[in-house]
């Protein structure tokens, strides 16, 4: 192995860098005007339900210290809930609660937590300590997802998502973010989630990224990453590619989960994708964004857009790949 | 755009340095602190003794000695008033009091520092009226018209006219008609006047000039007299001696006439002496002073014109941008991540007080113990602001004990702790402890370190590389730092961090 690329070699491999990312992408792509959109997941949920694309449900929002008090009536009546700030950023100060045992919460990880400790969480919240800038926030409680069975062999606790990256209101690379013991069950790269790249034509996953290090296989279970296939995998790339017209930004990760029952839900929008999904992928950002700026239809509606990315970006894993996965799971399990 | 921005940096650059340039080169101002340069200091000493009633003495000044720049003018008389005034065209001091007693002693000073520009050989005046022919008696008119239809058939223009009379007169042995006009006087003041008297029969303006040659220290140099002669356009300076035009090196001209310097009303034994001394003077400073005299619009930008106080600001403010490029650099072209943007950058300006090791160890002590404090605090459940001050009470406590307890063991250290940063410890501290919590304590200590580090590089590139100097004098060297950050505002390449992060991306294409 070594410890360096020429940074030829990586504009070969058309890696997007930090600066270049900054000024060509964000830049370029999103008015600043635009990001109140995604940066208040309050907003951004109410934009989406009102473009009908489904979100986990909303159901309540603390905005003062003294909500926070009230906060327990509305959470003893819940089982499971995910308490978020509403301009959080990379997964900080997200508290998902399964259950309960007896009059404490058993979060994601299995701690307990008790009323005491919720709400110290939720003030910390309310005074920023998780927004951008220390600005005073407000938190959201909001239906826990209960994840589609199908990441169970190689997720520990907590839910996996699906970030896709969309440029132009195309979809251009995806990766599934799966939480590992190191993650506390938070499905961040940085945190020490898996990262697993995505076939764009079919949903399967390819190969992961644990730590910057390639990986086969998920590091708590040991079961093997490629090959998995995402389902419904066409309308899930339909949600990403709408978000597109929901906030006007050419330069958007939407970050999507599998509900066991409702599908695929759009869980929050991100103004300032990172570059990790190159890792995941082992694929450039900047030949796909080139090749959208060269051939695809931008202005047509989401579903040719997909089409397109899903016919260009497409056929990385071989079909024996997938079909030798899903045995995997149907048969022994 | 990017044009655009290239451009403007480069003009930017071409700005800055060229005015830099300008400064150093043609003002003087020195690149380096120490660099030093000649200047010289002359006195003149008017001593008198007062025979009762109010006494008004009258020392003749230098008004701008060609060859030098006056950086500074002192009078030292006690007890005396004060004024300079233009008696008869002559610039002069005058000193006033009421009944002064016993021997007195009045000091002129001023510090003169060479110039070398190209000086004019003489001042540029409007040319006075031709002086009337005077009536020359007999046996003098003969000679006079003999020797000025000598010197007429032998010269070319007034200068060389009077140089070559100045040499005849030099001479008085080989010619009779000198030898005349010389009868019974011997000093340098007399033969110039002579020579005026006798230039006048050619109808040339001409005037006598006394000055100093500074010689180091010397208590009590003569003043000697020298001609000028108008050649039209401009006063032509004449060697009393060899006939030679030019002052040279070293000559302070000082007073215009046959007359002594001083005039004092009621009093006697009137005397001045000369004294002059070569002195090291800094040579920024000689610069400035020098450029206030003659350059204000240059001096209205400069920062050595503001009180002490306010420049030791600026030292400091100057220096803040070399930090800030500095973390621009490592930040986008190299990827080395901080605590705070520009956070380094202060940390390393509170290394000056401490120095570096010292501000390492106190740096690192104080985040480290108040890092446990903050994991203390966690378990009371604070409220965000109250749990930041409570941080930055912990933290003061913590350096104040540091101090007491270095100073016990007698480390200077811990005692310089006046400009060290402790909200931006406290701050620090703060968003440590969350990146422990969010992220682990490998990345936590990973940017801590980091941040360490670059505070370290800002502080040697601020402190250890005199350019502290260097952006108090040429503070337009700004528009080239200024340049280089919107270069880099511009670079989209990879940072050398991403080069080892995506170094197994390179096989795919």
């Amino acid at each position: 192995m070594r410890w360096f690329a020429s940074p030829r070699s990586l504009r070969r491999a058309g890696i997007a860098g930090m600066n270049w990312r900054n000024a060509a992408l964000i830049a370029e792509q999103n008015p600043r005007r635009f990001y109140p959109r995604v940066d208040d997941k309050l907003l951004t949920k109410k934009l989406a339900q009102g473009a009908g694309i489904a979100v986990p449900e909303l159901y309540a929002q603390v905005r003062t210290n003294h909500d926070a008090s009230d906060m327990h009536q509305i959470l003893d009546a819940l089982d499971g809930f995910v308490i978020k700030p509403a301009h959080g950023s990379g997964g900080e100060g997200i508290v998902v609660v399964l259950g309960r045992s007896g009059t404490m919460f058993r979060k994601a990880s299995s701690a307990l937590i008790d009323h005491e400790g919720l709400t110290h969480h939720v003030s910390n919240i309310l005074s920023g300590m998780y927004s951008l800038g220390g600005q005073p926030d407000t938190a959201m409680i909001e239906q826990r997802v209960v994840f589609d069975p199908l990441f169970e062999r190689i997720t520990h606790q907590g839910v996996p998502d699906i970030r896709t990256v969309v440029y132009r209101g195309v979809p251009i690379l995806a990766m599934v973010r799966l939480p590992t013991r190191l993650s506390d069950g938070k499905a961040n790269l940085h945190q020490g989630a898996v990262g697993a790249g995505v076939d764009m034509a079919t949903g399967a996953l390819t190969t992961g990224i644990w730590h910057n290090q390639p990986v086969d296989v998920h590091p708590d279970s040991h079961n093997a990453i490629a090959g998995l296939q995402i389902p419904s995998w066409e309308r899930l790339l339909e949600i990403a590619a709408r978000c597109y017209e929901l906030t006007g930004l050419g330069y958007l990760g939407v970050d999507v989960v599998l509900d066991a029952h409702r599908g695929p839900l759009m869980l929050e929008l991100n103004a300032r994708p990172g570059l990790s999904i190159q890792l995941a992928n082992r694929v450039g950002l900047r030949h796909r964004v080139a090749e959208v700026d060269r051939a695809a239809p931008v202005a047509a509606p989401a579903g040719a857009r997909v089409a397109f990315a899903m016919q260009t970006f497409g056929g990385i894993v071989e079909p024996e790949v997938i079909r030798a996965a899903s045995q995997a799971v149907d048969g022994p399990a | 755009m990017r044009l655009h921005v290239g451009l403007l940096a480069l003009a930017l650059t071409v700005i800055g340095l060229s005015l830099a340039w300008y400064k150093h080169h043609s003002l003087g101002f020195p690149l380096s602190p120490d660099a030093t340069t000649d200047a010289w200091i002359i006195e003149a000493r008017l001593g008198f003794e007062p025979i009762g009633g109010a006494v008004k003495a009258q020392l003749k000044l230098p008004d701008a000695p060609p060859g030098f720049r006056v950086l500074e003018e002192n009078f030292i008389s006690r007890g005396y008033g004060i004024a300079v005034e233009e008696v008869d065209g002559q610039r002069t001091a005058v000193w006033t009091q009421r009944r002064p007693s016993g021997r007195q002693a009045l000091f002129y000073r001023a510090t003169l520092m060479p110039r070398d520009d190209p000086e004019a050989p003489g001042e540029e005046e409007p040319a006075p009226l031709p002086p009337p022919v005077p009536d020359y008696e007999e046996p003098y008119l003969q000679a006079v018209n003999s020797v000025l239809d000598e010197v007429r058939s032998r010269s070319a223009d007034v200068a060389t006219f009077a140089a070559m009379l100045m040499q005849l007169l030099n001479n008085p042995e080989a010619n009779d008609n000198i030898r005349l006009m010389l009868e019974g006087k011997r000093s340098d003041v007399d033969r110039v006047d002579t020579a005026i008297y006798m230039l006048k029969g050619a109808r040339i303006p001409s005037r006598m000039v006394r000055g100093v040659t500074l010689v180091d220290g010397a208590r009590d140099l003569q003043p000697t007299a020298w001609l000028e002669v108008h050649n039209g356009q401009r006063w032509v300076p004449i060697d009393p001696t060899t006939g030679k035009t030019g002052y040279p090196d070293g000559f302070v001209k000082w007073w215009r006439s046959a007359a002594d310097p001083a005039e004092v009303t009621r009093a006697r034994n009137v005397n001045v002496r000369f004294a002059s001394k070569r002195n090291q003077l800094d040579a920024l400073e000689a610069a400035a002073d020098g450029a206030r005299g003659e350059q204000p619009a240059m001096v209205a930008f400069s920062l050595l014109n503001l009180p002490v106080q306010t420049q030791n600001l600026y030292r400091i403010l100057l220096l803040l941008p070399l930090g800030v490029l500095l973390i621009v650099v490592l930040r986008n072209i190299v990827g080395v991540k901080t605590f705070g943007t520009f956070m380094p950058v202060l940390i390393a300006i509170s290394f000056r007080e401490t120095q570096l090791i010292g501000g390492v160890v106190l740096f690192t002590l104080v985040t480290a113990l108040g890092l446990s404090v903050r994991f203390y605090l966690e378990r009371l459940k604070l409220l965000l602001v109250p749990r930041l001050a409570a941080v930055v009470i912990v933290v003061i406590l913590l350096i104040a004990m540091l101090s007491v307890l270095s100073n016990q063991l007698g480390l200077q250290a811990g005692l310089s702790v006046s400009l060290f940063p402790i909200v931006i410890l406290a701050m620090t501290i703060e968003r440590m402890s969350i990146v422990w919590e969010e992220h682990g304590p490998g990345e936590s200590l990973r940017q801590g370190l980091g941040s360490m580090l670059v505070a370290v590089l800002s502080y040697l590139l601020m402190f250890k590389t005199g350019m502290e100097h260097l952006m108090l004098v040429f503070p337009e060297l700004l528009l080239v730092v200024l340049a280089v950050v919107l270069l880099v505002g511009r670079y989209t390449g990879y940072r050398v961090s991403e080069l080892v992060r995506f170094r197994n991306m390179d096989t795919g294409a």
